[in-house]
């Protein structure tokens, strides 16, 4: 109790701290903008509103990945006594993640960080200072805008949905009230300045001209590492490789692995920002990626280990839309398959044989879908993005280039990601401790957590 | 009386059931069990992570009887569940002591 306690109150000094701070700042940024907004308002181009309702209907795709898509998919895949442990912490870090963005999240991700603009934005929104109905954000087309505020609300689901999928790297044993703290610290200091580095103007990677349309490094592979050094830092459930911990309900995971499907069209081809062929292609592409991969993985399990198995298919499905992800809008359908293709049987390979001559406990392979996963499309968007395989190109392209460009990408999310993850994960340890007690852990985290079951006759 | 006890094959249930139905048995308590005998249990592959199960699910069911129908419940239970491959389980009589129905407070053979 004392230490939930302590949780909240870390959170509370982190938020208070910087509202006394800044906000005074935060009022004079406000009547800046609102006079640039004002002197400019001739000529400020107008958003559309086929562009306005793709993307509010993007982000609602997005939340509907996650609250209900990720839980069910992750809750399928543990044991019954702690199925509501994992949707609780999923819904929890949703829940929070979205405060923190519209507090500090957004301004830091997105604004101009001036000598620090290469790795992180400023607090001139902070609280969201100054974005009004009115205020607009730029699309990938110059002179095309939508509202800022569904910008702000569209990337939210972004660092929402990153923060929560680092809970199936130590489900079945991590304490929920150091999930929270972890979970707002991670959000700030590894998911924030990557989105910052990838995606500003300004940013490190965007301005070395490194491609990830929808979040191959800023979301799988920056989650996929915390996941992996968060199962390795808390250690192995009690009885791993020893006690069956067969997964309690799979159809269960294969609702959450629809519903991650259907939602990934918001996050893929709204990644476009506009309703045009751009986002089209990146609709089609996150269908036929997806489907080689439920392919590639299903036949190679089949051929190797004797049959095809329903979570074998959907674990495909899944890490053909990781790699996809940052490909989407840039390759052509056919780079799409090929590169769903590769994931598929790469990943089925990294959840068997590689975890288990490295010996971690992911719980539920957070690390071997995603971040392998997210490697493999970060690196191939550098190769199918040629016009020469379908893509659709970039200015000055040479592949060899491109691909270590894309590589320099990869490197810094996993050494960022990673170094952040372990310090925090380290102080969160000694501070307040990160598992359950051994006790608790054989009850089950829905009895001993939460004081609740998912299942009663 | 006696108590009947099978361990039978759980696709076999209704079959058995209306044998029993069949040669008067008024009433039977049926279970999902699970159990391990002369059959082997299988492999189950998640991802990376191979499980032997050696338990495998049955049907337990109970039937108390008169002493008198004692062969012929057998008979109709060996009947009905055999496939004459391993795992089809097996019979286990009891002596019963004494039988009482709640509702009326019978007891012995009138109860059953």
């Amino acid at each position: 109790m004392k230490k939930l306690f302590v949780s909240f109150v870390l959170l509370a000094a982190l938020c208070g701290a910087s509202a006394t701070v800044h906000a005074e700042e935060a009022a004079v940024a406000a009547e800046a903008v609102a006079t640039v907004v004002e002197a400019a308002a001739a000529a400020a181009p107008v958003p559309d509103k086929g562009d306005t309702t793709w993307m509010m209907l993007s982000t609602l795709l997005v939340i509907l990945m996650i609250v209900p898509g990720l839980s069910l998919f992750y809750g399928g895949l543990v044991r019954a006594k702690n199925m509501l442990s994992v949707l609780s912490q999923v819904f929890a870090i949703f829940a929070l993640v979205s405060v923190l963005w519209v507090i500090y999240g957004y301004t830091l991700a997105f604004g101009d960080g001036g000598v620090l603009n290469g790795v992180i934005g400023d607090l001139s929104k902070l609280f969201l200072a100054g974005v009004t109905p009115d205020s607009t954000a730029a699309t990938f087309t110059d002179g095309v805008v939508i509202p800022e505020l569904t910008f702000v609300a569209f990337q939210l689901t972004f660092a929402a949905i990153t923060t929560a999928l680092i809970v199936g790297g130590f489900a079945e044993r991590i304490k929920f009230s150091a999930l929270l703290v972890f979970s707002a610290l991670w959000f700030t200091f590894s998911y924030l300045p990557i989105a910052h580095m990838v995606w500003a103007t300004g940013g490190y990677l965007f301005e070395m001209g490194a491609l990830d349309f929808a979040g191959g490094t800023v979301v799988h592979i920056n989650a996929g590492i915390a996941a992996l050094v968060g199962a390795i830092v808390i250690g192995k459930r009690i009885g791993y490789g020893k006690e069956a911990m067969a997964p309690h309900n799979l159809p269960m995971t294969m609702i959450g692995a629809s519903l991650l499907w259907v939602g990934w069209f918001g996050f893929n081809a709204g990644s476009n920002l506009e309703a045009t062929g751009g986002a089209a292609l990146a609709l089609l592409n996150t269908i036929v990626a997806t489907g080689a991969a439920a392919l590639s993985w299903m036949y190679a399990e089949w051929l190797l280990r004797g049959k095809p198995s329903m979570l074998g298919i959907a674990s495909g499905a899944v890490a053909g839309l990781v790699a996809v992800t940052p490909a989407a809008g840039l390759v052509g359908p056919m780079g799409a398959i090929v590169l769903g293709a590769i994931a598929g049987v790469v990943c089925l390979w990294a959840v068997s044989n590689l975890k288990k001559s490295l010996g971690y406990d992911d719980s539920l392979d957070v690390f071997g879908i995603h971040a392998v996963g997210g490697i493999i499309g970060a690196i191939g968007t550098g190769i199918f993005v040629s016009p020469a395989l379908g893509g659709v190109g970039v200015d000055g392209y040479t592949m060899g280039g491109q691909v270590m460009t894309q590589a320099t990408g990869v490197l810094v999310t996993v050494v960022w990601s990673g170094v952040v993850s372990f310090v925090l994960f380290k102080l969160i340890d000694v501070a307040m401790g990160l598992r359950v007690s051994e006790e608790a852990e054989r009850e089950g985290l829905d009895t001993a957590t939460h004081g609740e079951r998912a299942y009663s006759l | 009386m006696k108590m009947v006890v099978a361990i039978i094959k759980p696709f076999k249930l209704d079959e058995v059931r209306e044998a029993l139905s069949a040669i008067g048995v008024q009433g039977i308590t049926v279970t999902e069990v699970k159990g391990f005998g002369r059959q082997k249990g299988h492999t189950e592959l998640y991802r990376g992570a191979e499980y032997v199960v050696d338990f495998l699910p049955k049907v337990k069911l109970e039937a108390a009887v008169q002493a008198s129908l004692l062969d012929q419940v057998v008979e109709a239970i060996e009947k009905s569940a055999r496939t004459g491959k391993i795992g089809d389980g097996k019979i286990f009589v009891h002596e019963l002591e004494q039988v009482i129905r709640i509702r009326t407070g019978e007891t012995g053979a009138e109860a059953l």
